[in-house]
């Protein structure tokens, strides 16, 4: 087999446009994936058992169906009832949604793990809740959900490529684009597969490093 | 209540490929616990080279999007004269893709099993294969029993990808079914209240034989 890359070279620019859009979307929908999640998890340490039993409901759902449905119901059903999204638009809020489920569960797990003789001792002293939150439990929690964090980072990077289904133009769109406009799909799936191996192996190598990070001062 | 009307003409169309959906995930799972014994297997190997090949495969499979495997599979096999049906690449693909995370799971739950355990085996005069298959893995199963559930349900999800090469189980049903009807709102919905069903039910069946395992190890 002979690699021709002259169908790469030639079409440089469209490519790392593809990857452009591939890191906004993926950037974007963890951004709002990791606050919804957090305001989620915050929400349901208040207790209010509608409103828990509400946000169960939505994780349980937002998990238990495949996201390549949740993307067609919104981007091909939402017009219906009136939210009309442009492509990556709305790709980028189906990965927000998508990761927000999970990154409910991640940080959950992480106030779970930290003893509620601190959260009280924060109160005696005087702290208020979101002080408690930002000085007492963030920080301790970080260490805990570093490795789960950067897992679901990695696991939404790799969703990326279902977004090339609604027509999004990332990475593995602009490629298959090139490989029908070509017949040069050898040279074209290989450098998706490189492409997106670079990305995971980095966010892996990242985390790992920032797992580091945040333990140390956890060993003192 | 004209919505309603379509969803219920909707729904045993639906339900049919809800059929289709189960027995891809169900095929594709037997087989990626397969591969992923041996890759698990292969992963403790005396052999440098042969441990090389299991992080090789775990890393390749687990940090390629399912998508672009299968694209692959899809694409690059008939250009080296190997002519699958859609399925078949299908079923490959989320088989393969699905392997590497039962090794890994399945790692985890050798590596928690006493060594000593292993060895009063071999002591007994078992040999190698029976000392996995009688001691080894029921206790790896319990072990990993919550982990392989939710990879049963992840699978299911990731079958929702096959619709892409054309493989007409739910979500492939339930785009055909949107552009004849019109109503990709409605329809979405309720593959997504299938899908959802579907996954609470397994997840319901994995708290019950991991509390009937848990009972079963006490005794």
């Amino acid at each position: 087999m002979k690699l021709d890359l002259s169908v790469l070279t030639s079409n440089t620019g469209a490519i790392l446009g593809g990857f452009a859009i591939t890191l906004e979307t993926w950037i974007a929908g963890v951004a709002i994936g990791i606050l919804a999640g957090l305001a989620i998890a915050l929400l349901q340490r208040r207790g209010v058992s509608p409103i828990n039993r509400l946000l169960r409901l939505y994780i349980e759902v937002v998990r238990g169906t495949p996201f390549l449905v949740q993307l067609f119901f919104l981007y091909y059903g939402g017009p219906s009832i009136g939210l009309q999204l442009e492509a990556v638009t709305a790709g980028i809020l189906g990965l927000g949604i998508y990761g927000s489920a999970y990154f409910a569960e991640v940080f959950r797990a992480g106030f779970n793990a930290i003893p509620k003789g601190q959260m009280e001792a924060a109160t005696c002293l005087g702290l208020s809740r979101w002080q408690t939150v930002r000085r007492v439990m963030l920080p301790q929690m970080l260490v805990i959900i570093v490795p789960s964090l950067s897992n679901t980072i990695i696991v939404l990077s790799k969703e990326t490529a279902v977004l090339s289904v609604i027509t999004v133009p990332e990475l593995t769109g602009v490629l298959t684009g090139i490989g029908s406009a070509s017949y040069a799909f050898t040279e074209v799936l290989v450098t998706l597969c490189f492409g997106y191996l670079l990305l995971v192996e980095m966010t892996a190598w990242f985390g790992r490093w920032a797992e580091a990070k945040v333990g140390r001062y956890m060993l003192r | 209540m004209d919505s309603l009307h379509s969803m219920m003409q909707t729904l045993p169309l639906l339900l049919h490929a809800a059929v289709a959906t189960l027995l891809i995930s169900v095929v594709s799972l037997c087989f990626a616990f397969l591969i992923g014994v041996a890759v698990c297997a292969m992963g403790f190997a005396r052999s440098r080279l042969l441990r090389g090949l299991a992080t090789a495969h775990v890393h390749f499979f687990r940090g390629v999007p399912l998508l672009v495997q299968l694209l692959m599979l899809y694409y690059l096999l008939p250009g080296a004269g190997i002519n699958l049906s859609s399925l078949t690449a299908a079923l490959i693909a989320v088989s393969f893709c699905s392997s590497a995370y039962m090794a890994e799971i399945l790692r985890g739950g050798f590596l928690g099993i006493a060594r000593g355990q292993v060895e009063a085996a071999r002591m007994l005069g078992l040999g190698g294969l029976q000392t996995l298959v009688r001691i080894e893995l029921p206790q790896a199963l319990r072990l990993t029993l919550p982990a392989l559930v939710s990879e049963v349900i992840l699978v299911i999800k990731a079958s929702s990808l096959v619709s892409v090469v054309g493989v007409a189980e739910l979500t492939r049903t339930a785009q055909n079914v949107a552009a004849s009807n019109y109503r990709p709102l409605e329809t979405y919905f309720l593959a997504g209240a299938v899908y959802f069903a579907l996954n609470s039910v397994l997840a319901r069946l994995g708290h019950l034989g991991e509390r009937r395992m848990a009972r079963a190890h006490q005794s």
